[in-house]
């Protein structure tokens, strides 16, 4: 048997092994941890001609069944091993805890989380349904009409298949697309080129689950098959930068998860208690590594924004690149070192621009050293420390050591043990008008932009979580009335929060399915 | 099989007396032509200097094509054709004054030779074909219809201006681009479902999107002839399996205006789709050279850039240094010579090549 696996292209029931082969490799050391196959766009063209037999796979089960099978699934990819690739390997779980944290940077700690939310999605899928088709009777799917309330109810699926082009940067975005199967969607997936590890596992729980393996494509593609999963599926999400993303946001077929330039708003009657919400300003901007779209990463402040700054600084400043086997790591390795290096040189121009701050500069110890001993607190003593590896978790000791004298001049991008990492950045901005204010980068990043609590609104911007601590009626009513806001939590809510009944972004019944109006004489 | 030793051999003495023959020819005030005459008077007398193919690589620089953009073309007419009117040929798909080749009967020869190596199951005698792609001042065009009629077969043509998507490509005018190879395509269709047609010149993206409009087996294609973009082995076994679903001939072939046309030898397992063309020797010669000293060839299975020598009695051009990179591969028979493998623009690798349709 081959050393290495190989992760076969997956059209529809029919594994194939491509000449062209994309080496997926470990981001600190470069060993090849997979070759993945990899097709031209005439072939993804080719299978997408079959989709209705794809469907027809899936349509001889009834949602029940599916559901069923969704949380059998669920559990296989949590606990089991399972096929990798067609040259006879297979993955434990701890396997694929190792191998999507080698290539894609992400800790073991996070990817294990990310696992956990993927299972409860797939281990709650009817609660999940429930909460997207409104506590709609799935049978009505099954025989595509029905009653509701006592009135005639029909859904007609808008497409055969769900087109997926994936990014590499969070394992638990693929659950976005676990409701499709259960609603008898095939998915045609290209993968991230440092990703291929969730949705290939994914599809490989699916199909030990009992679900026809032709319900999916798994297509290692380049830029111009994914355009043909785009256009030719009928509907597709696409995840992206605002360039990738822009160019389909008025297609309505095609959903786009872009940044999300997620924020937290604190109003008048809150900001005296600021000091109560650092912890969760400072777990909304770094948890998962800062690489969601749902990570905070703008503070929106009417008063105190440089002392907040300074508190969320000080707290997220210190943290330093860890193993990726420690427990309490904060940050994820770049897959691709010249990402890191872009946003480096990126923010460091836009702070060129006069009015914003690094403000985590002068807490960013240099690497390796003792903040226990290093560590001098800027102000009154009101400072925290993260949970670190390697020493760093103890608590600081105030007195200066010899390293606080090198405070700040330690890089943002540093290389640790042949990975690269961006370390915490917070950017005092002094206003919205500024480029680093409303930015959003792949790591523990957040802008505090000081503004009057009544002009908010009018300039945070489209927002895909906004938390907003407040207790004021007149403010939330208009939060409440926003159509900046995708996922609006009031009160002290991480941004990261998110319930899958209750989609943050779009919502797959309403996406693949339309109603039309029924009438039968028979 | 590989070549017999004797075969090599061969070979290589019939390339000698070639070059001794077409050095003769151009360098001889009785049936040169302008150019290389006046050449030969500013540099060396190729006739006393150069008696083989060893020689004519020591001794020739690299042809600049800049010359066949700058200069009339009446300066190539050998005497020995004087009078005689001659085609004007313009390489491929680039913008502003075109480089030109002329010639009078070599696109016949080639072809004619060519013909011997495609089935009469593929392309039957008498069918008739279908060509898509550039027509225009390309050598190509005539060139086809001479193959077909040469079989006893008559051509249809699509016409596809290859610099126009050059252009619109070069512009990111993507919708134009597709718009056109759309416009394309549909005329073949229409051809295909109203005409009896077996055979098929195209490019592989313009067969690709054919396939994706027509079953082009179910439409009466019974061989393909193919070439002028780059083909990766994936490519080609794509081609193979998906577009014409192991039923229809497939014969790749590297070819331009400068040279002729190298056809492929057929396809083994062992060769993993990988198409390796020999060149028309001894009246084109190609060798795949070291970029950073193009004198010497690369080694065998490594890549290099394409050099191409034209050595028949209408064109003299020595070592001209292709904008294509390859594998250099050992002979193969029926070809005593080294053969080009995977040719595709050179510096692929390293940037982002404006191909299009073409």
């Amino acid at each position: 048997m081959n050393t290495i696996p190989h992760l076969p292209v997956l059209r529809l029931g029919r594994n194939y092994e491509s000449l062209d082969q994309i080496e997926v490799k470990d981001h600190r050391t470069g060993e090849v941890k997979a070759a993945v196959s990899s097709v031209n766009a005439g072939i993804v063209r080719k299978d997408l001609q079959k989709l209705a037999a794809a469907r027809a796979a899936l349509k001889k089960f009834t949602s029940a069944q599916l559901i069923e099978l969704c949380a059998k699934a669920g559990d296989l990819f949590l606990n089991d091993t399972l096929p990798l690739g067609d040259k006879g390997h297979t993955q434990s779980p701890q396997d694929y805890v190792l191998a999507l944290s080698a290539t894609s940077g992400l800790p073991h700690v996070m990817v294990r989380r990310n696992m956990q939310k993927i299972h409860h999605a797939l281990t709650n899928m009817r609660t999940v349904l429930n909460g997207l088709t409104r506590g709609l009777d799935l049978a009505i799917l099954d025989q595509g009409h029905g009653t509701v309330a006592g009135s005639p109810c029909s859904y007609y699926p808008t497409t055969q298949a769900l087109g997926l082009v994936m990014p590499s940067n969070s394992p638990a975005v693929n659950s976005l697309w676990l409701p499709a199967i259960a609603l008898k969607t095939p998915v045609v997936i290209k993968p991230g080129r440092e990703e291929p590890w969730t949705p290939y596992r994914l599809v490989q729980a699916f199909i030990a689950a009992g679900v026809p393996a032709e319900a999916f494509g798994f297509y290692p593609t380049d830029h111009e098959g994914a355009s043909a999963i785009l256009s030719q599926c009928g509907r597709a999400l696409i995840f992206g930068d605002k360039s990738t993303t822009q160019q389909y946001a008025h297609n309505p077929a095609i959903q786009i998860h872009g940044p999300g330039f997620s924020k937290i708003l604190i109003g008048d009657d809150e900001i005296e208690n600021w000091r109560s919400y650092v912890d969760l300003m400072v777990a909304s901007i770094s948890e998962n590594g800062g690489r969601s779209c749902i990570n905070a990463s703008a503070i929106v402040v009417p008063k105190y924004a440089t002392e907040i700054a300074d508190a969320l600084a000080q707290a997220l400043g210190p943290i330093q690149p860890t193993r990726p086997d420690d427990e309490n790591a904060r940050l994820s390795g770049f897959a691709n070192p010249k990402m890191a290096d872009y946003i480096d040189s990126a923010i460091e121009q836009d702070l060129q621009t006069p009015g914003a701050v690094d403000a985590t500069a002068k807490y960013r110890w240099p690497m390796n050293c003792d903040v226990a001993q290093a560590f001098q607190p800027a102000g009154s003593g009101d400072f925290r420390v993260p949970r670190m590896s390697g020493g760093l978790e103890s608590p600081p000791n105030p007195q200066p050591g010899k390293a606080a004298l090198q405070a700040g001049t330690a890089p943002r991008k540093v290389v640790f043990e042949g990975g690269t990492y961006l370390r915490p950045t917070i950017v005092l901005c002094d206003s919205f008008a500024h480029p680093l204010a409303n930015r959003e980068f792949l790591f523990p990043y957040a802008s505090v932009v000081q503004v009057p609590q009544n002009e908010m609104l009018r300039q945070i911007g489209p927002s895909l979580v906004v938390t907003a601590i407040t207790r004021d009626p007149k403010f939330r009513e208009e939060l409440l009335e926003s159509p900046l806001i995708d996922r609006l939590n009031l009160g002290p809510i991480s941004t990261m929060k998110i319930s899958w009944d209750q989609p943050h972004e779009g919502n797959m019944f309403e996406f693949l399915y339309k109603r039309r109006s029924i009438e039968r004489a028979w | 099989m590989s070549t017999s030793p004797s075969d090599l051999q061969a070979a290589q003495i019939q390339l000698d007396a070639h070059v001794r023959e077409i050095i003769a020819w151009h360098f001889s005030p009785d049936t040169g032509s302008p150019f290389w005459l006046d050449w030969a008077k500013k540099n060396f007398d190729p006739r006393k200097e150069v008696s083989s193919f060893a020689d004519l690589v020591v001794r020739f620089p690299h042809f600049q094509d800049e010359w066949l953009r700058d200069l009339q073309p009446e300066v190539w007419v050998p005497a020995a054709f004087k009078g005689k009117p001659f085609n004007i040929f313009e390489t491929g798909g680039t913008t502003g004054m075109p480089k030109q080749r002329i010639g009078w009967n070599d696109y016949k020869t080639d072809y004619e030779e060519f013909s011997g190596k495609i089935s009469d199951a593929h392309f039957p005698r008498g069918a008739a074909w279908l060509m898509v792609g550039p027509t225009g001042p390309r050598r190509l065009r005539l060139a086809i219809e001479h193959l077909a009629n040469f079989r006893g077969s008559s051509c249809y043509f699509v016409d596809l201006d290859p610099r126009w998507v050059k252009k619109v490509i070069a512009a990111k005018q993507f919708d134009q681009a597709k718009a056109y190879m759309e416009h394309v395509v549909d005329q073949a269709v229409t051809l295909l479902k109203h005409r009896k047609i077996a055979g098929l010149f195209t490019t592989p993206k313009l067969l690709e999107a054919l396939a994706e409009k027509i079953n082009l087996h179910d439409a009466g294609i019974r061989g393909v002839f193919c070439g002028g973009t780059t083909m990766a082995p994936q490519y080609v076994r794509f081609i193979v399996e998906e577009v014409l679903e192991g039923r229809i001939g497939f014969y790749p072939t590297y070819g331009n205006t400068l040279m002729g046309l190298a056809a492929s030898v057929p396809l083994r397992p062992e060769d993993k789709f990988s198409i390796t063309y020999y060149a028309p020797q001894p009246r084109a010669v190609l060798r795949v050279v070291d970029p950073s000293d193009p004198s010497h060839p690369v080694q065998y299975d490594q890549w290099g850039r394409v050099e191409l020598t034209t050595l028949t009695k209408e064109f003299f051009m020595p070592r001209f240094l292709e904008r294509d990179e390859a594998i250099r591969r050992e002979p193969r028979e029926p070809y005593a010579w080294d053969g080009v493998a995977e040719v595709r623009p050179f510096g692929a690798m390293e940037k982002n090549i404006v191909e299009g349709v073409y």
